[in-house]
């Protein structure tokens, strides 16, 4: 997959997830400001990337720090090429 | 202690959204069950119909409230929603500490139960389990997720009492307010299809079996040919409030409880029993401070099981005799389980308000042992101030209501 190609899947994985609007999936809208997720949406988020994306981040610390949408996308990556390369 | 009124009222029922439509289909005496087509390769479930609410958009509720309720809770925000602007009540009143919430159902989600086993069990773990399966699965969902949505700040209870549910709600919201504890009460009961509620009866042999192919002509209650009962969904709600309030309010009052009873069965699990029904009819008129005499019709529980017809059909006639016009909406709606004390009283006060009976559908032959009380068998027109709701569940759980139209006295 591209860099392009995930993020449109996780763009499009959350805005069926949690019936947001495309529009609105820019990369620096935050997630619990601007696409007004809260904690319990964020479990959920996590499970439906893993399923995306066919890996487990449930534990991984640095999931802690996404602020926003642009944070997910670096996140998945990274996770992404991390698992390429290993 | 303070009288109680209603003063307003919402149904999500097997016809569909609004208590205008509940009425206006029982009126014209139309069957709500239909061929259920999805449940032949369950092996033992003999029962093939059932009352389902026709699709409804739940979009109105928010997803952030929507996303921790199953189909259950959906009818009942929408019934609460429905009673809510016909009381003329909002945000501010739901908020104000003064409103509180007493809406059960018989089991949480069964269906939301069934996805989470699937998952665990073909997975072997949680790690596929989303945020809010539990909040779906609890006993109190409704109660919970209506508290949420309408943002409720008053007291909040989760009667489950299966076929008893919402009529305990309905009864413990009247004394709240009689007691001054709350102004406002959003009583009801709600319930959601599923094969194995069926089946539960089924295993029982109280489902019905024999209309399969002909599922209007299904559930009869106290007919010579009933088979059992057939489960149906639904939520009906109703906005009690103190007498006092609905006056300052100046608004529309569309019936006034007056009485109640529960009581507890001890002697079977599973079949009722006419001398504890009838103390529950007995304590519920005492309540009300009326003579059986008094009493101007009786809404039956009758689910159309032998024994429950029979042994309600015993209670009524030792009561109130075979003058008191008695008759069932189960025959036009089905077993709508939590939601059918609250959903049929939404139709008695139909009834109070335009001083006509609605007759029990299906009862074509009166079955030998219940005819000796007084069926409604055909729509008419009656003077009607007074009548008793009735509600009996498996468990040995009975429960009755006064409920009289209201005169500005």
């Amino acid at each position: 997959m591209t860099d392009q190609e995930i993020i449109d899947l996780i763009n499009l994985t959350l805005v069926e997830e949690f019936e947001l609007n495309m529009a609105d999936m820019k990369p620096e809208a935050l997630i619990f400001d601007d696409l007004e997720l809260d904690s319990l949406d964020i479990v959920d988020m996590v499970v439906v990337l893993e399923s995306a994306f066919q890996f487990k981040i449930r534990e991984e610390a640095s999931i802690r720090e996404i602020r926003s949408l642009r944070d997910i996308h670096e996140f998945v990556i990274n996770k992404k090429n991390q698992l390429a390369g290993s | 202690m303070k009288r109680v009124v209603i003063t307003g009222m919402g149904a999500v029922s097997p016809y569909g959204r609004g208590v205008d439509t509940l009425l206006d289909s029982l009126i014209e005496g139309k069957s709500a069950i239909r061929r259920t087509e999805n449940h032949a390769t369950i092996r033992g479930l003999r029962c093939r119909v059932a009352g389902l609410v026709p699709h409804i958009d739940p979009r109105e509720i928010p997803r952030k409230y929507r996303r921790s309720m199953s189909n259950m809770s959906i009818f009942a925000a929408l019934a609460c929603n429905e009673a809510l602007q016909q009381a003329g009540l909002g945000s501010e009143e739901c908020a104000g500490g003064q409103m509180g919430v007493a809406i059960g159902s018989t089991t949480g989600s069964i269906q939301a139960t069934q996805e989470f086993f699937e998952n665990f069990l073909n997975t072997g773990g949680l790690e596929q389990m989303k945020s809010t399966v539990f909040f779906k699965i609890m006993n109190h969902s409704c109660a919970a997720n209506i508290s949420k949505v309408l943002g409720l700040t008053g007291r909040i209870l989760s009667p489950s009492a299966a076929c008893s549910t919402s009529c305990q709600a309905l009864g413990y919201g009247y004394e709240m307010i009689a007691f001054g504890r709350q102004q406002y009460m959003l009583c009801g009961g709600a319930d959601e299809y599923h094969a194995l509620t069926a089946g539960a009866f089924d295993i029982l042999n109280a489902a019905s079996i024999n209309f399969n192919e002909q599922p209007h002509r299904t559930p009869r209650p106290f007919d010579r040919d009933r088979d059992g009962v057939v489960c149906s969904e639904g939520s009906g709600i109703i906005l009690l409030e103190s007498l006092d309030s609905a006056r300052k309010r100046a608004v529309p009052i569309w019936g006034e409880i007056i009485g109640f009873s529960t009581v507890s069965d001890p002697k079977s699990i599973a079949n009722p029993d006419a001398d504890s029904i009838e103390l529950c009819m007995r304590i519920a008129l005492k309540d009300a401070g009326l003579e059986p005499q008094q009493i101007d019709y009786i809404n039956a529980h009758a689910t159309a099981t032998v024994q429950g017809d029979l042994a309600e059909s015993a209670a009524i006639y030792k009561l109130f005799g075979n003058k008191t016009p008695v008759s069932s909406l189960k025959g036009h709606l089905g077993h709508t389980l939590a939601a059918s004390g609250s959903l049929e009283l939404c139709a008695l006060v139909g009834m109070l308000d335009g001083q006509y009976l609605i007759p029990t559908l299906n009862l074509d032959n009166v079955d030998e042992s219940c005819k000796h009380i007084r069926h409604v068998k055909l729509s008419e027109t009656k003077k009607l101030q007074t009548a008793i709701k009735n509600n009996f569940a498996l468990g040995g759980v009975n429960s009755s209501l006064v409920i009289r139209r209201y005169q500005n006295d």
